[in-house]
Order: structure tokens, then C-alpha cells, then sequence
């Protein structure tokens, strides 16, 4: 085999969320003689952003001071808040909490907004490689790590080469930063490998599921915002809503599900199709058309779940550290301010890591995770206790002297018969679309289908014998696209993974109850191809 | 010898296309685009004679609005040795973009024009027609293999009854069909490397050619929605209901 080629940066940032660019952009903004690469798995940047998004935007004005006169392709002023605790048949407007009036907050593409934020990243001098999967942490002599791997491309479902096959290179760098949102694969490697969560929480999530509509003229109020509560999700699942009206007759809307849920037969794809076909709803919707749809993990441990974010070499940043805040439903923000932190300790700091986790801990993205840290693990008591719970730690801005902890989402799941489940009052659905497969389409999702499964499951034995009988294979029902299906064939059942129509979420990886799902990165390009989500 | 290769930007494969609310057209907004699947094919059936030592120089036209220099980019990261950029703001209907190229081959006196047999937005396979006749040389249409010797193209096309295999005598046009070739993937180094190729960039309107619309569209609409299917108990019942709708 020939020689391995090998680029080399200062910097290579994996990812091209709004961390990774923020930070490439905030880079060269202080030291444009410093090269900088962004790495990112998706065909075009944006292509696998997902959020809701309503941003706060005081971070970008930092970032790109005059950003207002130059505004990303949707970018929507909020004008009015709406909080909405659901029942079957109706809906009962609250008043909205303290951390979810978003005066002066915008409506965003995230993914628009990604696209956005690249050129300008590109003219500062950054190189930003889109269709390129970072595949594999590479590490020095010493153990540091020392950049990154690129897939190969070209390679056959049975591992041998294609006839264009074309090996993946070496990015090596003095520093890595790993900006790959929610449960990243190659961040996922490197907390264990450096032990950095050993002193803190396991990581949370949840799973947000989102369509993008046309509606008919004239039903949309651009800058509005709902989110609610309640129905279809019961008082024991950690489940809410969001609707944006954005311009043009188009709404973004989708559901959030805790992946702490505890019942192997909850299905977060269908809780989200049942609240659209709620009466608040689906007047809204009907005779509209869906646009784009997709899902995606978010992280949601919090401040008790953050891990160490430096190591030899390297830096987290972002969703892929864990500085979602929850209760705000917001991580835009935090992830810009993350990217623009590291950048400032690594121009300060000759390109070193070390004390960027103190330095982190120590700023405003870490106080206001504190503040909201005992909000979410409360709602594991059920819906009253974290309500009232959320009103305490509001009142006294997270001046508990008492911490609660996060336990790992994939532990919480009971097994079949442990308990009673609960009834779910679901509806007849009417709304488009039928079932994940249809929904999958909207995401435009796209993988050579000859090309080795990026879903490794460790021991496929497991899923007839013992998940079948212990939670009945919840994998084909969190998965939001369909990718796990448990066939019957003359050999017998066995579990077949549609790798194809994944759409890179990650929810398999966190909630599977063995944990021995690893998501890995296909080849570069593969997945979805999101249009404005 | 010297090739042109077309190279368009449409958009990608993998979009669902939507009709704009008002019919006037698909929606492009945040719409990923990429090079026409054929055009990439044209493109390394160029490369691929080139490195046969064939050819010794790939050049790589585009038509469009300022912004397609990136997209030119990674014709030029793909392996062309150079870009020219037609720039123009409006639409470009099959008989424009053909005047363009014979405009464009006027001045490059390339041996081969390599086009794709159509581009995937509009469909229209006629470019590459219509620019043989406009040059008056040869044209071998939906080609599936290419040999260049002897001032020659022989090539083997994709036709209803079978493959039909031709000799055109250089220069001529070829254009592309499906499995003329795999199209190579995009090496990292190689997108470096392409940021030093020249991009030649030219006014539409110094050109000289007359961008009259033959062609008017007058709206766009999407294929009409299935109606909802009727579920059946057994094959007596879908008799019976095939009957009933005098099908049977």
C-alpha cells in the first residue's frame, strides 16, 4: 500500500457547526497567520445541521460585529412568545417561564446560518472541506493526539476496493478541536480514552425531531413561538414541543424527547407525529407541505455532566462538551461562545490546550449552565415535581446548595413487564408523513449503499436472544429513520440494519441498552442532505 | 490535443425539487447544488484520456452567475488544468449555451468538445447537438466508450436497439451517457491544489452572442398527488373492487 498522504495544519477543527466555525472564524480573526482547516462529513455545509432554532444573538454580535446588516438567509425577529400545556383535546396557554422569553432573540436556519457563517470563515483564510469524514483520531509518540484521519473513499460493503477506491489522508495538527455536536464519534473515543468524564456526570440527551412546512398563504405570523407541554408525552417521559413561524408561509416545527424515557415501547418518532395531529395543531398544518425533515440528538447533561474539555492535543467545544442549557432550549449561543473562548486561549496561549478548562469553567457559558443545573434531572420524579421543582430553581437562580445527578439514558430503560407502562392516548393520524420511511425521504438522505455498515453492532446475538426477550428491541422504535428491523428469514430472525437511511442522529449509539452500537462515520458525504433545518 | 469539457452546476440528485408557491420555478434557496452527474462523466473521460497521455490539457467551461468560480473549483480539484467562467446573471436555454461553446472553441481550437448528453434540471439534451452543427463537425451523442487514435474518435453509443458503435473525425463532440465511467473521488490535497488553477472569467456580453429565449417557460407545477388507495381484505374483494371500476 503507498505511502499515507498527510496534510498539516496548526489547527484542524472537526465539524462545521456553529462551534467550529465560530472558533475558525474567532482564530483567524486574532491570528490570521495560524492555519486553520474545518472538516465536515455533510456534502455541502448546513447539509446535517438540525436545531430549532431560536438564537440569542449577542454572541454573533461579539463574533461578527454588523452581522445585522448582512443577516444569515432566514433570519426571523422573535415577536411573541406562546407556552402551552397540552391535553388531548385542547390546550391551555401558561405564562411563559423566565428563561424562554426570547425578546430579541432571532428565528433561524441553523443550517442556512452554517452556510452563512463558511464564506466568511473562508475569507479570513480558513479552509473549509466539505464531503470529508474525519474517521479516526491520529496520536503522536507521546499519546497526544495529533489531528485526524479522513475516511477512505471507495470502499465495498465487503471491505474490499472499488475501482475508484481512494485513501483518506492524515490531517496532523498542533491542536485538534472537536466540534461535531451531540455524542460525536471521534469525541466519544477521546473521553475515554483520556478518562475525562471521570469526574463528572454521564452525558445526557435527548432526541429532536423536526419538519420544515409551506403552508398555504396567510396562516403563518412570521416571529412567533410556541412550545409546549404535556400531550402525547406522559407525566414520566421528558417530552416537549416547538412551532417557529418563519417567513415566506413557513413554519419549523418538532418534538423533543428525554432519551432518559424508561419505556422500551416509547417511540419518539410517532410522539412527535401525534402532537402535529393534535386539535392546536393541525388546523395549522393541513393542506401544507413538508419541505425538508430530520432528527438529531441533543445533549442535555448539563453543568454536572460536563466533561474535563481539554487533553494533549485537543479541545471539545460545543454540543459535543455539552453546553446545551436546557431549560432555555438554546445551544447556539453557548457553542459560539465555546468556539470563540477556545480560539481566545489558544491565540493567548501559543496554540496550547491546557487551562482551557478552567478557563471555560470559569466564564458565562459555565455560570448560566449552573444555574439551570437541577431543572432537567428533576423531571425524572415526573411532570409536577419537575414543574415545581423548575419554578424553585428559577426563583433562586440555581442557589440549591444540592446537585442532582444525571444517570446514563441508556440505563433507564425498563424491561418488558418490570412495570406498567403507560397507556399512550394516541390519536388517528392524518397528517403527512404515513410512517419513518416516508418522513426519511424529506431528509433527502443519501448513502452508497455498497459500502461498509457505519453501524457496528458488537454482538448481533444479543438482539434475538436476550433484547428481544428483556426490552423487545427498542432500536426499531427510537430510531427515528427506520435504520433497525428485526427480519425473519429461513435461518430465522435476525437483525437488519438499513444503514442507508440513517440520518446521523445518533440516538442508537446513546440509548441502546447493551451499549454496543457504535455509530462510526461513513463515507465522506453520505447522509442527510438537509434543505433549511 | 485539448479538451473542453461542459461543466454545470444543477441542482443536486439527491434534492427533492419543490415548485416555488407561485409557479414561476423549483426552489433554490439553501438547495445543495452540485455538477451535473453527466458533466462529471465528460469530465473524467477527459482526465482519463489525459493521463494516457492522449490529451495534454483539460479545460473546463461553466456558464452562470458570479458565485459558480466555486463550483468551477472542483472541476479543477477533480483534475482540469484550467476554468473558463462565462458570467452571466440569467438563464442560459440550450441554443445560448451552445453559441457560447462555439464562441469558446473559436478561441481554445480544441480537437474534442466533451459534454454531457443532458444536464439533469432541464432534461434537454440538446447542446451538444446544436453546437456540432453551429461548428459544423462531427457529433457522437450518449457515448459508453471512447477511443482516440488516429485523429479519431471511435465511440461506442447507447441506442434503443442495442450499442452502436462510430468513427468521427476530429475535431468533433461527444457526449456522455451513464456508464462511459465511474467518476473519481475528490482527494483533500488536490482542493489546495486548485485554488493556484486559473480561472479564466468572461463577460457574457463580450462575447457577442445573442441570448435570445427561444424557448418560454410558463409555469411550473408538480406532478399531480396520488389519490388515497383503498385497502382490500382478500383477492375477492380486489376483484370485486376492480370490477366495480370497470377495470376487469
Amino acid at each position: 500500500m503507498s505511502e499515507r498522504e498527510i496534510m498539516e495544519y496548526d489547527v484542524v477543527v472537526v465539524g462545521a457547526g456553529p462551534a467550529g466555525l465560530s472558533f475558525a472564524i474567532r482564530l483567524k480573526q486574532l491570528k490570521p497567520d495560524v492555519s486553520v482547516c474545518v472538516i465536515e462529513k455533510a456534502s455541502t455545509i448546513g447539509a446535517q445541521i438540525l436545531s430549532g432554532a431560536v438564537i440569542e444573538p449577542q454572541p454573533l454580535d461579539a463574533l461578527l460585529p454588523g452581522w445585522r446588516d448582512n443577516p444569515p438567509p432566514i433570519c426571523v425577529p422573535a415577536v411573541e412568545d406562546e407556552f402551552w400545556l397540552l391535553s388531548k383535546t385542547g390546550h391551555r396557554s401558561l405564562p411563559i417561564p423566565p428563561g424562554m422569553h426570547n425578546k430579541g432573540n432571532f428565528i433561524v436556519s441553523l443550517g442556512a446560518m452554517c452556510a452563512w457563517l463558511a464564506p466568511q470563515a473562508e475569507a479570513l483564510g480558513v479552509d473549509v472541506f466539505p464531503g470529508f469524514a474525519a474517521a479516526d483520531n491520529i496520536y503522536d509518540e507521546h499519546g497526544a493526539v495529533a489531528g485526524v484521519r479522513i475516511g477512505d473513499m471507495g470502499v465495498a460493503k465487503d471491505g474490499s476496493h472499488k475501482s475508484g477506491y481512494t485513501q483518506g489522508i492524515d490531517i496532523k495538527a498542533k491542536v485538534t478541536v472537536l466540534a461535531e455536536g451531540a455524542r460525536g464519534s471521534l469525541s466519544k473515543q477521546l473521553i475515554k480514552r483520556f478518562k475525562l468524564d471521570q469526574d463528572s456526570d454521564p452525558q445526557g440527551y435527548s432526541i429532536g425531531i423536526k419538519e420544515l412546512w409551506q403552508l398555504p398563504a396567510g396562516r403563518v405570523t412570521p416571529g412567533k413561538i410556541v412550545h409546549s407541554f404535556g400531550w402525547p408525552a406522559d407525566s414520566h417521559t421528558y417530552g416537549g414541543s416547538f412551532l417557529y413561524h418563519l417567513d415566506k408561509d413557513r413554519v419549523a416545527l418538532g418534538y423533543v424527547s428525554g432519551l432518559d424515557y424508561s419505556d422500551p415501547n416509547y417511540q419518539p418518532w410517532e410522539a412527535f407525529q401525534q402532537w402535529k395531529n393534535h386539535p392546536s395543531m393541525k388546523p395549522l398544518l393541513e393542506g401544507g407541505s413538508i419541505l425538508s425533515a430530520g432528527a438529531r440528538a441533543i445533549v442535555t447533561g448539563g453543568w454536572q455532566s460536563l466533561p474535563k474539555l481539554e487533553m494533549p492535543g485537543a479541545l471539545l467545544i460545543g454540543d459535543t462538551a455539552g453546553l446545551l442549557n436546557v431549560p432555555k432550549i438554546k445551544g447556539t449561543h453557548q457553542a459560539i461562545r465555546s468556539g470563540m473562548l477556545a480560539a481566545e486561549h489558544l491565540a493567548g496561549n501559543a496554540l496550547d490546550p491546557a487551562g482551557f478548562d478552567a478557563k471555560l469553567r470559569g466564564s458565562e457559558v459555565m455560570a448560566e449552565l449552573k444555574k439551570v443545573r437541577n431543572i432537567k434531572p428533576a423531571f425524572k420524579k415526573g411532570l409536577w415535581i419537575g414543574m415545581l421543582n423548575a419554578a424553585w430553581e428559577t426563583v433562586t437562580a440555581g442557589a440549591s446548595p444540592w446537585t442532582l445527578k444525571n444517570k446514563a439514558d441508556w440505563s433507564s430503560l425498563h424491561k418488558l413487564g418490570q412495570q406498567e407502562e403507560p397507556r399512550r392516548d394516541y390519536v388517528q393520524r392524518e397528517l403527512p408523513p404515513r410512517d419513518r420511511l416516508a418522513g426519511v425521504y424529506f431528509a433527502a438522505t443519501e448513502h452508497d449503499e455498497d459500502q461498509p455498515v457505519h453501524l457496528h453492532v458488537a454482538d448481533t446475538s444479543i438482539c434475538v436472544t436476550r433484547c428481544a426477550e428483556e426490552y423487545g428491541n427498542p432500536c426499531q422504535r427510537f430510531c427515528p429513520a427506520n435504520v433497525y428491523e428485526i427480519v425473519q428469514d429461513e435461518a430465522g430472525k435476525r437483525l437488519q440494519i438499513n444503514a442507508a437511511n440513517c440520518v446521523h442522529c445518533k440516538t442508537c449509539d446513546i440509548k441502546d441498552p447493551y451499549q454496543i452500537i457504535n455509530w462510526v462515520t461513513p463515507e465522506g458525504g453520505s447522509g442527510p442532505n438537509y434543505q433549511n433545518l | 490535443m485539448k479538451i473542453l469539457v461542459g461543466y454545470k452546476r444543477v441542482v443536486d440528485f439527491n434534492v427533492r425539487i419543490q415548485v416555488k408557491p407561485d409557479g414561476t420555478g423549483v426552489m433554490t434557496d439553501g438547495v445543495k447544488l452540485s455538477a451535473n452527474p453527466f458533466d462529471d462523466i465528460a469530465l473524467e473521460e477527459a482526465l482519463r484520456l489525459r493521463e494516457k497521455g492522449i490529451a495534454t490539457e483539460v479545460v473546463v467551461v461553466g456558464i452562470g452567475p458570479a458565485d459558480l468560480t466555486a463550483h468551477l473549483r472542483n472541476g479543477l480539484a477533480m483534475g482540469a488544468n484550467r476554468a473558463i467562467h462565462v458570467v452571466t446573471a440569467d438563464e442560459v436555454q440550450p441554443l445560448t449555451a451552445a453559441r457560447v461553446l462555439l464562441k469558446l472553441v473559436e478561441k481554445e481550437q480544441p480537437e474534442l468538445v466533451i459534454l454531457g448528453k443532458q444536464a439533469i434540471d432541464d432534461d434537454a439534451n440538446q447542446t451538444g447537438q446544436m453546437l456540432a452543427a453551429l461548428w459544423d463537425r462531427p457529433q457522437a451523442t450518449f457515448a459508453s466508450k471512447v477511443e482516440i487514435a488516429a485523429g479519431k474518435a471511435t465511440v461506442t453509443r447507447e441506442v434503443d436497439a442495442g450499442l452502436e458503435t462510430i468513427e468521427a473525425e476530429l475535431p468533433a463532440v461527444i457526449t456522455t451517457d451513464l456508464r462511459l465511467n465511474e467518476p473519481r473521488f475528490i482527494k483533500l490535497p488536490d482542493i489546495m491544489k486548485a485554488k493556484s488553477k486559473p480561472i479564466d472569467s468572461i463577460e457574457f456580453g463580450s462575447l457577442g452572442v445573442e441570448a435570445h429565449d427561444h424557448l418560454k417557460t410558463t409555469h411550473y407545477a408538480a406532478p399531480p398527488k396520488r389519490s388515497k388507495g383503498v385497502m382490500v381484505k382478500d383477492a375477492a374483494e380486489l376483484v370485486a373492487v376492480l370490477k366495480q371500476k370497470g377495470l376487469l
